[in-house]
């Protein structure tokens, strides 16, 4: 019998046929969605309307990945959220399988070979490469060394015109009370290079815009860090008549998304010139407050474009003066949910609540522009469904056709249909089906003392 | 090519007390393949990042060649780190996955290829050059990984742990292959593992660290034949040696009611401590008519010609039995004795390992055979 581990169980998971490789499970267990590549064998299962990622792997890496996406969680960092690890699977035979860690399938989210497509904009790239400097930025305040840092290990999720990066695979990671500087520069440079080889990957199999080139897009990939990295943490020195930069950065920080936990703040003997540095909370300035006054449950950028409109709505309906809670409150029935209501329950699954209203406010105001008055916000709601929403691939289960027919539409890892696949004779192999198992955890003093080297 | 030096080399992070790597000495030789190995936690990742240029060094320096290279940055220290993450793209041809670390750094195209074509020769895949990544055997494809360091052509690799995520098999064969490919490369190399086989059957020499302190360093059998403390004693072997508590007593030390005998040379040197602690290798016992250690057999494990033992001390209630150490002996299998006999084990004296309970040094005289 398979052993769960997990702190929060899902009992519909039990009766999955655990006893066989995931390689091979059945496909009515599957779904084909958007991934990246792995070296893991890892699968998209479906149980009744939840869909989980399910990854095989080696045992102490499964419970070290389980424990530290859940610290991410703890700590608040963007990152796919632990289920559970499957362990003690044996096949038919009684052969051991490896463990399987289970994460929730991470809605709404884009592998990056989905997003950097052929015509995609400079402006796209930028926010992109934005978002993955920010989610390292986050990871690493919380002392996250990551170590595995690439494209393929970050999920993108659009948020109110920007992006949001959550980090998938923590298997090689290390948390820390506080990363030293070379620890940092270690995961950038690691970043340097696989996101070139991933950017080249997209270049040779014509993903990539002809306008983008892989060096120059990882060249500024250390530039944006440290900016962000110093806004975050850096000392600022200056004299007594420049008090409001004191605020000026702690609005830059909120700006970025980020809330100041506390400001260290010191003068001289003779009070001319002052030093603050900031020490930041997590993320998610604009989101915690939203969800304090909605229960809306969101990403920064889409809190902080929600924020806006409820502003905007307190200001129209004249109740500066107001509670803060009451006005929210109406606003989410009157404005929010009115729109949210407004989309027909099948094309629910094409994006997330949050980000139909963000579009459909966009939309809005693009027409209104357009015909010089402004129409009502229903009315933008129905045209928005029709004109825009029903045109859109479904995001929250899409199918793997951006590329080009897979070898197996559960595994982009396996390549195109197209490739040559007839594995050629490798003299270096021989006798390598024959190796000893045993010989991973135990070495025969014997053969060493006849002076076999790596024997 | 070159050497590596680490001179009292000490890594203290921030916010905390204890170093990570304490004064760390230690002298690489040319082309030599050096493991770092040690518990989790112990500081090799450190060094190596130390090496690297990604870690500050407190105090103490670093040199490769006659280069102090302490606080030079990455780039200009002419080593190439090779990553546990060998991914493969899959849309580039094999010799772009090769090569696209040194497209990167700028190097002209011409080169770039003739240094992918001679990697490949190395490495057996100079007829593949041109396919994907998929079309090649799983060895080939980790061969292509490795050929991304290779074609930078470093004075030297460091390696982190390079083969933690394959499994068993894999890392059995992977394991000969880059042992193999480094001896035919004869590049310096720092290797860093967790994993005590990994290191004896890589290795030229092995350097155990332990709380970020350098126990020992020397090659494989001498790490094997004479530990300098209990930790090493521990921790190289497996099974493991069995370390074994007694009280000086005369001609040996006292265990049960067995002497194992000691030369009278080296219980001297105990000066005045009676705790001893006594190492025997399984393979060192022997199966004894007459005087030795009494072993109450729970397990036999038949392997060929071989059989190992596992037992307590004699003597013990069925209770005490369960929290006692376990005494390990590999004896030949010819007439092995069942379980739930007692038997009598015996060790000639130049295999008894001897060392001091209090601090965990080593007494005896190298046990070189
Ligand atoms: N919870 C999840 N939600 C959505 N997508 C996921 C989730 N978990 C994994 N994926 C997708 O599956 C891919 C592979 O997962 P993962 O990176 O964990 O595998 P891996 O074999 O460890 O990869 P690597 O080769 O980088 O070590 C990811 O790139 C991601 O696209
Ligand atoms: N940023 C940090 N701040 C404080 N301590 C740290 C930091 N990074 C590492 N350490 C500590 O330094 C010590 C050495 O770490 P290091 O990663 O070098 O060990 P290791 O031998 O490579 O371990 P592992 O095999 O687990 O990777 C450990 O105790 C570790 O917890
Ligand atoms: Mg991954
Ligand atoms: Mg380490």
């Amino acid at each position: 019998m398979p052993r769960f581990l997990s702190s929060r169980p899902d009992a519909r998971l039990i009766p999955l046929p655990w006893e066989t490789p995931l390689e091979q499970w059945p496909v009515e267990y599957l779904v084909a969605l958007p991934r990246g590549i792995s070296r893991h064998v890892v699968r998209f299962i479906r149980v009744g309307d939840s869909v989980y990622a399910a990854k095989e792997v080696i045992e102490h890496l499964a419970v070290h990945e389980y424990r530290l996406l859940h610290d991410l969680h703890r700590l608040a960092t963007p990152a796919v959220e632990p289920v559970g690890v499957v362990t003690e699977r044996y096949d038919a035979d009684g052969n051991r399988l490896d463990p399987v860690l289970v994460t929730k399938h991470l809605q709404f989210a884009l592998p990056y070979r989905s997003l950097f497509t052929p015509g995609v904009r400079q402006d796209t790239v930028n926010r992109l490469l934005d978002a993955m400097v920010v989610l390292l930025a986050l990871l690493h305040l919380v002392g996250f060394l990551w170590v595995d840092v690439s494209l393929s290990n970050i999920l993108f999720r659009r948020v109110a015109g920007a992006f949001a990066a959550y980090l998938v695979d923590a298997e090689t990671g290390e948390l820390h009370e506080q990363l030293s500087a070379g620890q940092r520069a270690h995961d950038l440079s690691i970043a340097r290079t696989n996101l070139f080889g991933e950017f080249s990957d997209l270049e040779a199999g014509g993903m990539l815009d002809e306008s983008l080139d892989p060096g120059t897009l990882v060249d500024s990939i250390e530039a944006r860090y440290a900016e962000l990295w110093t806004e975050l943490t850096g000392v600022e020195e200056f004299d007594g008549s420049e008090m409001h930069r004191i605020d000026s950065r702690v609005r830059r920080l909120n700006a970025l998304g980020f809330d100041v936990a506390e400001l260290d703040i010191t003068t001289d003997f003779g009070g001319t010139s002052i030093r603050i540095q900031p020490k930041v909370g997590d993320a998610g300035h604009h989101s915690r407050r939203l969800l304090r006054l909605t229960g809306l449950d969101t990403e920064e950028n889409q809190a902080r474009r929600l924020l806006n409109d409820l502003d905007t709505y307190r200001a129209r309906t004249d109740q500066q003066n107001a509670d803060e809670a009451i006005v929210a409150h109406q606003w989410l029935t009157e404005v929010f949910e009115a729109v949210v209501k407004r989309i027909p329950s099948d094309l629910r699954g094409k994006l997330e609540p949050a980000e139909v209203f963000h579009e459909v406010l966009e939309f809005r105001w693009y027409q209104s522009e357009k015909l010089g008055l402004e129409i009502p916000l229903e009315e933008a709601a129905d045209r928005y469904v029709a004109e825009v929403l029903t045109t859109k691939p479904d995001e929250a289960l899409t199918n793997v056709e951006v590329m080009g027919p897979l070898q197996n539409p559960y595994d982009p890892s396996q390549g195109y249909v197209d490739e040559d696949d007839s594995v050629p004779y490798d003299p270096w192999e021989d006798g390598a089906a024959e190796v000893d198992e045993r010989l991973a955890t135990w070495f025969d003093i014997d053969e060493l003392r006849k002076g076999k080297r790596g024997a | 090519m070159a050497t590596v030096s680490f001179d009292d080399a000490t890594r203290v992070y921030p916010g905390s007390e204890h170093p990570a790597v304490d004064k760390l000495n230690l002298e690489i030789g040319d082309g030599e393949f050096m493991v770092l190995v040690g518990p989790s936690g112990c500081g090799k990742s450190t060094s190596l990042r130390m090496l690297a240029g990604l870690e500050e060094v407190n105090a103490g320096g670093i040199h490769i060649g006659d280069r102090d290279v302490t606080h030079l940055p990455p780039k200009d220290r002419d080593i190439a780190m090779v990553f546990q993450n060998y991914a493969l793209y899959p849309h580039m041809t094999v010799a772009d996955n090769m090569g696209f670390a040194l497209k990167i750094a700028g190097k002209p195209k011409a080169e770039i290829r003739k240094r992918v074509e001679d990697a490949a020769e190395i490495l057996d895949l100079s007829e593949y050059l041109d396919r994907k990544p998929k079309a090649l055997s799983g060895g080939q494809r980790q061969r292509v990984a490795m050929g991304r360091a290779i074609v930078r052509s470093p004075q030297v690799f460091l390696m982190d742990e390079p083969l933690s995520n394959l499994d068993a098999k894999l890392r059995v064969s992977t394991r000969t292959q880059i042992a193999a490919l480094q001896s035919r490369l004869g590049v310096t190399t720092v290797y860093v593992t967790h994993d005590q086989v990994e290191a004896m059957t890589m290795g030229d020499r092995v350097a155990v660290m332990k709380d970020g302190v350098l126990q020992q360093v020397d090659t494989p059998l001498a790490l094997y034949d004479s530990p300098e403390n209990l930790f090493v004693a521990g921790f190289i072997g497996s099974p493991a040696m069995n370390l074994i508590d007694g009280k000086i007593a005369d001609g040996g030390v006292q265990v049960g009611d067995y002497v194992v005998p000691v030369a009278r040379e080296v219980l001297a040197k105990a000066e005045g401590e009676n705790d001893l602690t006594i190492g025997i290798r399984p393979e060192n016992f022997e199966l004894s008519e007459g005087d030795g250690l009494g072993l109450d057999v729970a397990v036999l494990e038949e392997l060929g010609a071989d059989a190992y033992l596992y037992g307590t001390l004699a003597g013990l209630d069925e209770d005490a039995k369960i929290t006692a150490q376990q005494i390990v002996a590999r004896i030949s299998s010819r007439r092995p004795p069942q379980r739930g006999t007692t038997v009598r084990i015996g060790v000639a004296p130049e295999h008894v390992h001897v060392f001091s309970k209090a601090t965990g040094a080593r007494l005896s005289e190298t046990n070189l055979r």
